[in-house]
């Protein structure tokens, strides 16, 4: 399904769902044993072959474009990753510490990967984000943090003939760049900064709306805020001159947009769904939701979107705003609530909710068993595990912790749960 | 189509009958498979399909339709299928200045209009063709789905108008069908889809609810879809025929089962 695969069906389409045509070409009405003309003539952008753009990988499921989310532990969650083309909205912990981290690790990630950066913020210079960004775990260096199998696959007599399988060593070996990037996915080190040289090489785009305030409003008056309708504006803009539609035909390298904007929907933004139940613009966010949509779904590019949910009042916006974006995660941290001293959450930080995956190009979507996931912050590793208690009423104070997965079948005829018994921890 | 679904609403492309509006709604789960099967169940009952899609994109729905045996590049291209891409149109509408009304004018005004243009655009997509032979079975306007108008800014009044007219055209006047997809907020207190809802609810001849189990995420039943056959004109007549299944959803089809008889635990 990745390599190799021509133009389908989605012919006048952009974006993402053109690599599912991969998956469907087999279906038209020509037989499958015909092979359709590469379109490169074409200007469309995602309709071209599905050659390798840098720090993307085809989903297994439908052949949708993926790129990490800057942490494997939840594109393995998000079934491999974040489709191009959609909205990643990550629902902000109440002191904004996480999920200004999921952020950081998203941006990062297209630094290393040689992506393009929009970073939109009301609250900081995107500039001073950029110099935040934590730095990438090179090759070397990981391989005595945590035993990953990754240093292990280094194979330094790569120019040894190949004897069996003669046909592989015919293939162009892929260029390493300052770090090993051709793995999808990396991990980071927070204590360190990310190298100045790579983030000067990246090329980026910055929205500080703080400096983009005109004092007087020469557009049509719609209903969007003054602030969603300069982003709209400055992130088209960006996607038509880039050429990420498609529309610049003597593009020759592809490249993903990764598009970042913090703390969408608070004040700071000039929106007030924050602030009361009652709010004079109440659609300005989902309009503007919808229209960012429509301009990734025409696009090579993947956004992320933290807003204070926590903070909205209105439950139905919340319900609304969820409906537009495609990937929902929610993340609550322990800090300050009284779960802070529960022993059974003693290892970790908070707990992550993976509240909406879409289904794209599909009946079905990718979706973990398990339901209680706790995320658990370290230096080097941000780890996501599931976390599953058991208390028994009966005997006070006694509490038992399942670590591990715990299936969640009709368990009828499946004596797998009464077999982990004797695995128990018990936490007195 | 999901012949299984087919054959709890008893009908098969050939018999599809004329003059209905469907409400299909989802609570606390995603119920566009119905609109899957709406689709490719009226493109292969040679229906004139007018296919508003807000939501997703085409190529979306395209896939999807070539895993249930309909190809709506063909269709689209033969004349059958009418497009709205909603969120290709919205883009070229919010930049760009139309001479003309686009059907998603209301995208640029300020206070909540109502949908004309939407009303107008789909009347023209379903009119008969002019030299009289009828080409097609009946026309039929499916909507995915009507929520989003309401975050869109429209007032549920204006949605329930727009209905109201789309019904005066497809199924009075041409006798053709509409299948509308709403979502059920539950408890998260929308007033105005509730309005939309319920206004709804009472118009239409056959509803499908896709809910979500009441006891959580199961990997082997994925939800339970509510059936009612209802019969508008004679309200409360006679008590209204209601059929509850649990379904999973596969790979290309769905298979429904009676409520505690998934395969799973058989």
């Amino acid at each position: 399904m990745a390599a190799a695969a021509t133009c389908g069906t989605s012919a006048g389409n952009k974006g993402c769902t053109a690599a599912a045509a991969a998956a469907a070409g087999g279906k038209n009405n020509v037989t499958s044993f015909q092979r359709k003309g590469p379109r490169a003539s074409v200007p469309d952008s995602g309709c071209a072959r599905l050659v390798s753009i840098a720090g993307t990988r085809p989903s297994v499921r439908n052949g949708q474009l993926l790129v990490s989310t800057g942490l494997p532990a939840l594109d393995q969650l998000l079934g491999g990753g974040l489709a191009v083309g959609t909205v990643l909205l990550i629902e902000e912990d109440k002191y904004n510490i996480y999920s200004s981290l999921l952020f950081k690790y998203f941006l990062a990630e297209g630094v290393i990967n040689g992506h393009t950066l929009l970073v939109a913020s009301a609250k900081e210079d995107p500039a001073d984000i950029l110099q935040e960004l934590p730095a990438p775990l090179l090759d070397d260096n990981c391989k005595k943090d945590f035993d990953e199998d990754v240093g292990n696959h280094k194979t330094p007599e790569s120019n040894i003939k190949m004897k069996i399988a003669w046909r592989y060593q015919l293939l162009p070996k892929m260029e390493p760049g300052p770090v090993s990037s051709s793995r999808f996915g990396h991990y980071y080190d927070l204590s360190k900064r990310m190298p100045q040289e790579l983030i000067e090489t990246s090329k980026w785009h910055g929205f500080f709306f703080p400096e983009k305030l005109s004092p007087t409003l020469n557009i049509e008056p719609c209903s969007l805020t003054h602030g969603y309708i300069k982003l709209l504006q400055f992130i088209q803009n960006v996607i038509y001159e880039e050429g990420f539609d498609g529309s610049n035909p003597q593009k020759k390298q592809k490249n993903i947009l990764r598009i970042g904007i913090q703390n969408l929907g608070s004040p700071l933004w000039g929106d007030d769904i924050c602030c009361t139940e009652n709010c004079d613009n109440s659609h300005s966010l989902t309009k503007f939701l919808y229209v960012l949509r429509g301009l990734l779904r025409t696009s090579l590019s993947a956004c992320i979107i933290t807003m204070p949910t926590h903070l909205i009042q209105n439950k139905a916006i919340i319900a609304r705003v969820t409906n537009l974006s495609d990937t929902v995660v929610g993340l609550e941290s322990f800090i300050g609530s009284e779960r802070e001293t529960n022993p059974l959450y003693k290892d970790y930080h908070g707990l992550i909710h993976i509240r909406q995956i879409p289904r794209l190009n599909n009946l079905i979507y990718d979706v973990s068993d398990v339901k209680d996931l706790a995320f658990k912050l370290k230096r080097k590793l941000f780890t996501i595990e599931c976390i599953t208690k058991l208390t028994f009423y009966g005997t006070q104070g006694q509490k038992y912790l399942l670590s591990g997965h715990l299936q969640r079948n009709f368990a009828i005829n499946n004596n797998h749960y009464f077999r982990r018994l004797h695995t128990l921890k018990k936490i007195y | 189509m999901f012949p299984e679904l087919n054959n709890l609403l008893n009908t098969t492309p050939d018999r599809a009958e004329q003059g209905k509006l469907t409400l299909l709604c989802d609570a606390k789960t995603d119920g566009s498979f119905l609109v899957h099967h709406f689709l490719s169940f009226y493109l292969k009952a040679n229906c004139k399909v007018c296919f508003v899609a807000l939501i997703q994109s085409f190529s979306h729905y395209n896939i999807v339709g070539q895993k249930l045996g309909v190809s709506l590049t063909a269709a689209r291209e033969c004349g059958q299928l009418v497009f709205l891409e909603g969120l290709k149109s919205s883009v070229d509408v919010f930049f760009r200045a139309q001479a003309e009304p686009h059907p998603l004018q209301f995208l640029r005004e300020a206070d909540a209009g109502n949908l004309q243009p939407l009303y107008e655009f789909v009347r023209e997509a379903l009119k008969p063709a002019d030299d009289g032979q009828a080409a097609w079975r009946c026309p039929v306007l499916l909507v995915d789905d009507l929520s989003v108008l309401l975050s869109l800014g429209m007032g549920a009044v204006a949605v329930l108008d727009f209905i109201h007219y789309c019904r005066a055209a497809v199924c009075w006047e041409q006798k053709g069908n509409i299948v509308a997809l709403v979502h059920d907020s539950g408890d998260a207190e929308d007033e105005e889809n509730d309005i939309l809802l319920n206004g709804l609810s009472h118009q239409s001849h056959l509803i499908l609810r896709a809910e979500g189990l009441a006891t959580g995420f199961c990997r082997d039943v994925h939800g339970q879809l509510k059936i009612l056959w209802r019969t508008p004109s004679q309200p409360a007549a006679h008590r209204d025929r209601s059929l509850t299944y649990q379904y999973k959803i596969q790979d290309k089809s769905v298979s429904f089962f009676a409520k505690g008889m998934s395969p799973a635990i058989l």
